[in-house]
């Protein structure tokens, strides 16, 4: 049995590059940690009660810069897309299946105080023991999820 | 302060380039992070993944030692929004990110994916998108939970 899939991806490489520079930009000018749950988490969630938790998060300073960051987030998609529309395609998950996985994939990186940027970009990046301990909890439960779809043979 | 012009411009910035680097690298096809997560047959096991994270953790760690020994950063009064490195995980932390892992394995969305990939319209991301903005109002209604808490405010100064 071999690899498919060439091992060296020269794109995936590139693209890491930019998200690294990227979150060393926000890292170095604004101090701030370049984590897309966390900053987009702490803006969503503050919407209830509207308008009254989204106000007093302005009012901190912590709404316009992360508004201001989604808004980037946005401009870039759409760059993408007028670059090359096939950027992002779509894998055929069931809407049952999306609005599980959406629902964890969310709550989980906010009470897990991280996702794939922020613990495994700029936590191991930082050489932080949690964000490394939290990194290989949630690669090895997304390993241990495709491997029990693959066994259980459900179509999701 | 978070409001200056400088401040505000590089939160765009930097976001923007984040966006172009998940496109770049092909974190934004959900086919291929599930295929990284695949580790039942190496015939399909797609590498692709490992590369983004090599690229990314090496260059936010080199510019990081590099650019981030300033007293303060360029746009901010100190470095107290970077959380202090803890050697122990708490119980609950462990739980979100266990709960986060099986969410990224069912669809191959993790957030920044999901939302760069929404302005596409295509109703796949849209709908993991949409739940998982539910996911995050859901996390804040249980913050007042002691032990389902978010992370705490005003982290210790330091990098």
């Amino acid at each position: 049995m071999t690899l498919s899939y060439p091992f060296f991806d020269a794109h995936a490489l590139l693209g890491g590059i930019l998200i690294g520079a990227a979150s060393a930009l926000l890292f170095v000018a604004n101090g701030r940690i370049a984590g897309i749950s966390g900053i987009v988490g702490r803006l969503v969630g503050s919407l209830l009660p509207f308008p009254g938790n989204l106000r007093a998060t302005f009012a901190a300073g912590e709404g316009m810069w992360r508004l201001v960051f989604l808004a980037g987030l946005v401009a870039g998609g759409l760059t993408l897309g007028a670059w090359s529309p096939e950027f992002s395609t779509p894998r055929g998950t069931s809407a049952p299946w999306l609005l599980i996985a959406g629902l964890l994939v969310g709550t989980g990186t906010r009470i897990g105080w991280g996702c794939t940027s922020g613990h495994g970009v700029c936590g191991i990046g930082r050489f932080s023991p949690l964000s490394i301990y939290a990194t290989l909890i949630f690669m090895v439960a997304g390993f241990a999820t495709v491997a029990l779809v693959r066994i259980l043979g459900l179509s999701i | 302060m978070s409001s200056s012009p400088g401040f505000l411009v590089t939160s765009f910035v930097s976001g923007l380039l984040f966006a172009l680097g998940l496109g770049v690298s092909g974190m934004t096809h959900p086919d291929k992070v599930v295929g990284f997560l695949d580790i039942t047959s190496l015939e399909r096991w797609n590498p692709a993944l490992l590369w983004v994270m090599v690229g990314a953790i090496a260059t936010f760690a080199v510019l990081r030692l590099v650019l981030g020994g300033r007293p303060k950063p360029v746009f901010a009064p100190d470095w107290g929004h970077i959380p202090k490195p803890s050697r122990t995980i708490p119980g609950k932390v462990m739980l979100g990110n266990v709960l986060f892992g099986v969410g990224w394995g069912l669809a191959g969305y993790c957030p920044g994916p999901a939302l760069v990939s929404a302005t596409t319209l295509g109703s796949e991301p849209l709908l993991f998108t949409a739940a998982m903005a539910l996911g995050f109002i859901v996390a804040e209604w249980l913050s007042p939970s002691p032990w389902l808490g978010l992370p705490p405010a005003g982290a210790a100064p330091k990098p």
